[in-house]
């Protein structure tokens, strides 16, 4: 086993050997522009692009031709969600999202909203889910935009997102659908027709390709039409300009091709590594508290709160596993996650949370190594923390009126 | 982020951790900080009829610099009198650990802590004037006060 261990799958993941061997003759020798349609050099990197972009739709049921690429997720949905509200702003300028989306939705949106939109930011329940009724409540004949993520970056839980799609068409047909699929592509089944979303925003780098590679899917039937947010060349139908970068697309495809392939295995693997993590976790300690929904949650995602030890003294102790926490005190806002305080999530809670991310390349034996190392360190930490020692004593350490406020 | 040596050092090896007695006279407690904002110090002094800390423990809820930051300050403290201690500057923290920006509010808390232990202390004697520290001048002021 070597150290450092990485748990940290849903920040980014490994890119695959698979992956780089299929990306590599990109760089050296098939080298051309995609836009060259005068010779072999432009011919070739367009029909590894268009290769791509089948490898890509099919693990999401769309066409090739429906992909849009992007450097990111990040510029995905700030495409899709400013694309989509710009160009139906005619319509309407309302949109609604929930308050755990990723914050490249969430800060979209309140750039729309200083440009006149208003914005309804819906509050999932305790488990992190929103309800399909509770989306198309929010819907209304002012309504251009719906954007509602497939599974959670901190928490891993996944919105019943078919269901929510159902209920926002049955609503208002034509409210554009966005679904930030990010973080579920290539671990869970997702289909844009069963989900009849219109837009979705992947990411290669999560599931063991590349960074500095996205695509936003765009519908073509019925047509979606978003205004574009960079100008130029008139690539990618016009929605978004910019040379394609060849190597990191056929890299994209290939880790799509192979999640395809192997994802229901994978998640069968990663499920049982998770579940190990938890029990071993949970047979060791107790004030242990598990934020989100276990049962609707990514295979590979836990996000646990272990209660009285600060969560970056915990990494601390971690220093060895790659993991990462909802505490604050590694942002200079002192504020901990917004996820898991829109759950309800007290914020002594949140202060103590770790997000494990367990993907394709992680071991048995690393599970067994990070239970050992977090049961220990936080068994060390609590028996430095004065908040165990009430909690020992019998206090209720939330009854407490605690002086300062930051 | 990346830790200073001595940060990892006080995190790894903390010094003085520990409880005293609350009900002791001669124990002062600060607890300041909330749960909430991810920064819980306790620390206890215990002082001698000399008025000097003579023993200095803390527990902390925070992030390593939280933990330094009073571990630091329980070494600091000690051996000092009262109103030596009451001069301690967060600051000097600060320079000893290598804090970073996003970071000082944890030395803020420390010293804080050490007033609220000696306020606690003061408190409890109820008025009374400090036990003299063994200074030749203190030993004066000492003669004039009777000792509790």
């Amino acid at each position: 086993m070597k150290l450092p261990i990485f748990m940290d799958n849903h920040s980014t993941t490994r890119v695959d050997p698979r992956v780089l061997e299929a990306m590599l003759p990109y760089f050296t020798e098939q080298y051309g522009n995609a836009a060259s349609r005068n010779h072999a050099f432009g011919w070739e990197a367009e029909a590894a692009v268009d290769r791509a972009r089948e490898q890509i739709a099919s693990l999401i049921g769309g066409a090739g031709k429906e992909i849009v690429f992007t450097s990111g997720a990040t510029e995905s949905d700030n495409l899709a969600i400013k694309g989509a509200a710009w160009f139906n702003r005619k319509r309407g300028q309302h949109i609604v999202t929930v308050a755990t989306e990723h914050k490249a939705v969430l800060d979209t949106c309140k750039r729309l909203e200083r440009d006149g939109w208003s914005v309804t930011y819906l509050q999932p329940a305790g488990d992190g889910l929103v309800t399909p009724e509770q989306v198309a409540g929010a819907v209304g004949p002012e309504t251009t935009v719906v954007s509602v993520m497939l599974a959670n970056n901190e928490i891993g839980v996944v919105q019943p997102i078919e269901e929510i799609g159902a209920a926002v068409k049955a609503k208002n047909p034509k409210v554009v659908f966005h679904c930030d699929a990010v973080q579920g592509v290539g671990k869970i089944p997702f289909d844009v027709e069963k989900a009849r979303v219109d837009l979705a925003s992947l990411s290669a780098h999560k599931m063991y390709g590349p960074k500095g590679i996205g695509a936003l899917w765009v519908r073509r039937k019925p047509r979606v039409r978003i205004d574009p947010i960079i100008d130029g060349g008139g690539h990618e139908r016009g929605m978004r300009s910019g040379t394609l970068p060849v190597p990191l697309i056929v890299g994209f495809g290939a880790a799509c091709e192979i999640a395809a392939r192997e994802m229901a295995d994978e998640a069968v693997r990663v499920r049982r590594l998770r579940d190990r993590l938890l029990s071993g976790i949970q047979s060791r300690l107790d004030q242990v508290y598990v934020n989100g929904s276990l049962e609707r949650r990514l295979p590979g995602n836990l996000n646990i709160s272990f209660a009285f030890v600060e969560g970056e003294s915990l990494l601390m102790a971690l220093k060895d596993v790659a993991v990462s926490s909802g505490s604050a005190c590694t942002s200079a806002s002192l504020e901990p996650s917004y996820v898991l305080r829109a759950l309800g999530i007290g914020e002594e809670l949140a202060h103590t949370s770790i997000r494990f991310g367990i993907g394709r390349f992680n071991t048995e034996e690393e599970i067994d190594y990070v239970v050992d190392l977090v049961a220990r360190s936080v068994q060390r930490l609590r028996e430095l923390s004065p908040l165990w020692e009430m909690h020992q004593e019998g206090i209720d350490v939330s009854q407490i009126e605690w002086t300062n406020a930051h | 982020m990346a830790y200073s040596n001595k940060v990892i050092d006080h995190y790894e090896n903390p010094r003085n951790v520990g409880s005293l007695d609350k009900s002791d006279e001669r124990v002062g407690t600060g607890l300041v900080g909330a749960p909430a904002c991810g920064d819980v110090m306790k620390l206890q002094i215990k002082v001698g009829d000399d008025g000097v800390i003579q023993e200095a423990v803390f527990k902390t809820f925070g992030c390593g610099s939280a933990i330094a930051s009073s571990s630091l300050a329980t070494e600091m403290i000690k051996g000092k009198s009262l109103d030596e201690a009451m001069q301690i500057k967060n600051t000097t923290i600060v320079e000893e650990l290598n804090l970073p920006p996003v970071k000082i509010h944890c030395s803020v808390l420390a010293e804080d802590a050490i007033k609220a232990a000696i306020a606690d202390y003061r408190k409890k004697r109820d008025g009374k004037q400090d036990p003299a520290p063994a200074g030749d001048e203190a030993r004066a002021k000492s003669e004039a006060t009777s000792e509790a």
